[in-house]
């Protein structure tokens, strides 16, 4: 077998010397390259083509394994979407509750298969409705939640026992995560059935998303606060989404995407191993969210790298012993940041492409973007042509008959190798630094982002990067711009319902007990005890978001973020 | 380097300004390094500035452009307040440039408010800078009689 390989190895070494010699010069003659250098988004140069030769030290069970097996290269089930498809979970949420309530139903009856909360940008940042920093921003790129009357109204006829949500929400996640528990105690859901994710992932707020509130420490704190009430007492929830999504729409490269992403999670891990945790009580717990850009075979060798490298961390950085603890589950969104205002439509092939590779690249479940969210957040006709959109892939295409149907593509190997080669290379930089908290006070993922999106932009003005109705097919007259359905919201109206149902929540609720769940949650977290069974308390007697961020404000203090651009 | 092939002699100040609640500033940001590059004098506020701390910062600054970004769909009350505020304290000869994600329909209400100019997504950074440039050359030339 090795002579067989050897032998094939020296074949084709002087087979391709001599093709180079007598077939491509014809070519090259009749029809030159179309550009001097081929790269990825990413800037990994890529050949004409790929042979045994490019990946000829390669060894499969090293490398890939089985499916469901170790390095978990080839997906971490063993039937993949044979078994169970991957969840369509569409990113959702705007105006009221009572709006986003029945947008959640709509989804529902159109095949969603899972539900996924946007919240407005007053919530994401724990700030009331009646606030004057939220004028003009209530329910507006996401549903407005002031307190847990506004969750009662989202769930509303949705029985938390059977659907799992995720809730995109950063530093007030232990205020949102408790609110669910609320709304599912009161619909007669236990606990331990209770399924779904927060996002909580702090250190990407710092790196790219922007929402951060709390210095880097106490955000990491809390965090993980959160994660570790939830492995004990919700134990099909997912309290952490480690996310690369935004710092890939922030500017990064696939490579810086993938490696900030699993240097947070390393992180994570550390700390929570810190607090007296067994990483197998955690580990299986942590899950992650990834883009899928446009560079169709980069987005599927990312997704591939990013479960052999997390793998090998937990096994052999962290000694995790139980399977699941090795796995890399992770949720997968279409960039944003690929979509076009002009010509909108062309936004749902860009979307297909990359749902494709998301889907080619083993995903548990999957958003698609709509046409229209370059100029805001959905119409139903638009989030229903998304949803299409993974419903056409999953039941027309076949392409997800066969478990990783690409592996062994010589190409895809020699690509996933070299991306993952790539990671490590920041990720050792982030080590020696002193890990990611540390590297993010220095702003070091900061610059390294504010770089890498000025390089592209510049590559796209110099016309390297081709963008179909930007740069190349421009149409002056661009109809569709004008003519794309969008949704219709009163910002205005909008703000005053909410306005009005929040005054008339601070009227009716119980005030000495707010008072009192407030002062309590003031010193647990003085004391530095686990925040979450205080903030649990103080949603139930309808406390705001505001008021209990204000508290977790005053005993962590509040981040300024270093200037750089 | 982007665009301009005349040197901006004068050194024209730029106010770049994240407006609302926000974090998207990956536009602000290269649109800031490439005026810069341009050899404008640019000051970026950061993210999550309020009208009034954007209007302070341009009159205290006596900048020659704002140029601000919204990605958050908050522009028509925040823009509205900006321009209101600008004119409250005299300093509405400054040109204002807005950038984000803009529906099409808001476009005619924003140009009524005064912005000078929108720049919408894909829009090209030499568009941009040749704008801001002759915006500010523009009111210098005024500012001088």
């Amino acid at each position: 077998m090795s002579d067989y390989r050897d032998e094939l190895i020296k074949k084709l070494d002087r087979e391709i010397r001599r093709w180079e010699r007598e077939t491509l010069p014809k070519s090259l003659k009749r029809f030159p390259e179309r550009m001097d250098r081929f790269t990825t988004l990413s800037g990994i140069e890529v050949k004409r083509f790929y042979t045994p030769l490019d990946i000829k030290d390669f060894n499969y069970f090293e490398r890939l394994g089985l499916p469901g097996e170790y390095p978990f290269t080839r997906g971490i089930h063993s039937t993949m979407y044979r078994g169970r498809l991957w969840t369509m979970r569409m990113f959702s949420g705007f105006g009221t509750a009572e709006d986003t309530n029945r947008r959640l139903k709509f989804l529902v009856a159109h095949g969603e298969t899972g539900l996924s909360l946007a919240f407005d940008y007053p919530t994401l940042l724990g700030i009331d409705s009646d606030d004057p920093l939220a004028h003009g921003e209530v329910g507006v790129t996401g549903v407005a939640v002031d307190t847990l009357k506004d969750m009662e109204i989202i769930f509303d006829g949705i029985n938390l026992g059977e659907v799992t949500t995720n809730m995109t929400i950063n530093p007030p996640a232990p205020i949102l995560y408790s609110m669910y528990l609320a709304v599912a105690e009161k619909q007669g859901v236990p606990m331990d059935r209770v399924g779904g994710t927060t996002q909580n992932d702090p250190l990407k707020e710092f790196i790219a998303q922007k929402s951060y509130i709390f210095p880097p420490e106490a955000a990491v704190k809390i965090a993980m606060d959160l994660v570790e009430y939830s492995v004990k007492h919700t134990p099909k929830w997912n309290p952490i989404s480690i996310s690369g999504y935004h710092i890939r729409e922030a500017g990064s490269t696939a490579v810086q995407e993938l490696a900030f992403t699993i240097a947070d999670g390393i992180a994570y891990v550390r700390h929570l191993i810190e607090r007296g945790l067994d990483v197998d009580s955690f580990a299986p717990r942590l899950s992650f969210f990834f883009d899928a850009h446009i560079n169709f075979f980069e987005e599927i060798a990312k997704f591939r790298a990013a479960r052999r490298m997390w793998a090998k961390i937990m096994k052999e950085w962290f000694n995790a012993k139980k399977e699941r603890s090795l796995w890399m589950r992770f949720h997968t969104q279409t960039a944003g940041v690929s979509l076009t205002a002009q010509q909108p439509f062309n936004n749902i092939v860009r979307t297909a492409i990359e749902a494709l590779a998301a889907v080619l690249g083993g995903t548990q479940s999957l958003h698609t973007n709509a046409l229209d969210e370059p100029f805001r957040v959905p119409s139903e006709f638009a989030a229903k042509v998304a949803l299409r959109t993974q419903q056409i892939i999953a039941y027309e295409t076949g392409v997800a008959d066969v478990v990783d149907p690409l592996a062994g593509s010589y190409y895809v190997e020699w690509l996933t190798d070299k991306v993952e080669e790539e990671a490590w290379k920041y990720i050792d930089r982030i080590e020696r630094m002193g890990g990611m908290i540390e590297a993010v006070r220095k702003g070091y993922p900061q610059k390294e982002l504010t770089e890498a999106s000025y390089r592209y932009q510049r590559e796209v003005e110099e016309g390297i990067r081709k963008i179909v109705g930007v740069n190349i097919f421009v149409e002056e007259e661009d109809e569709e711009i004008r003519n794309v359905p969008l949704l219709d919201i009163d910002p205005i109206e909008t703000e005053e319902r909410q306005k009005a149902r929040l005054k008339e929540i601070k009227r009716s609720r119980d005030n000495a007990r707010v008072e009192s769940a407030l002062n309590n949650l003031r010193s647990a977290a003085r004391r530095g005890e686990n925040i979450i069974p205080y903030v649990l308390e103080a949603v139930k007697v309808y406390a705001t978001e505001g008021e209990i961020m204000n508290v977790l404000k005053e005993v962590y203090g509040v981040w300024t973020e270093p200037i750089i651009y | 380097m982007f665009g301009m092939t005349t040197t901006v002699t004068k050194r024209y100040k730029v106010l770049v300004a994240k407006l609302g609640l926000d974090g998207h500033d990956r536009g602000a940001k290269v649109v800031a390094r490439a005026l810069k590059d341009a050899g404008f004098e640019v000051i970026y506020t950061g993210i999550r500035q309020t009208p009034e701390q954007v209007v302070e910062a341009a009159i205290q600054e006596d900048v020659d452009v704002i140029g601000v970004s919204i990605l958050s769909g908050a522009h028509m009350t925040l823009m509205a307040r900006l321009m209101e505020l600008l004119k409250e304290y005299g300093a509405d000869d400054i040109p204002v440039f807005l950038g984000g994600t803009i529906p099409i329909p808001d476009l005619p209400k924003l140009y009524e408010m005064g912005i000078r100019d929108i720049f919408l997504p894909g829009t090209s950074l030499n568009t941009i800078i040749e704008k801001v440039f002759e915006a500010a050359k523009e009111r210098r030339s005024k500012s001088r009689y």
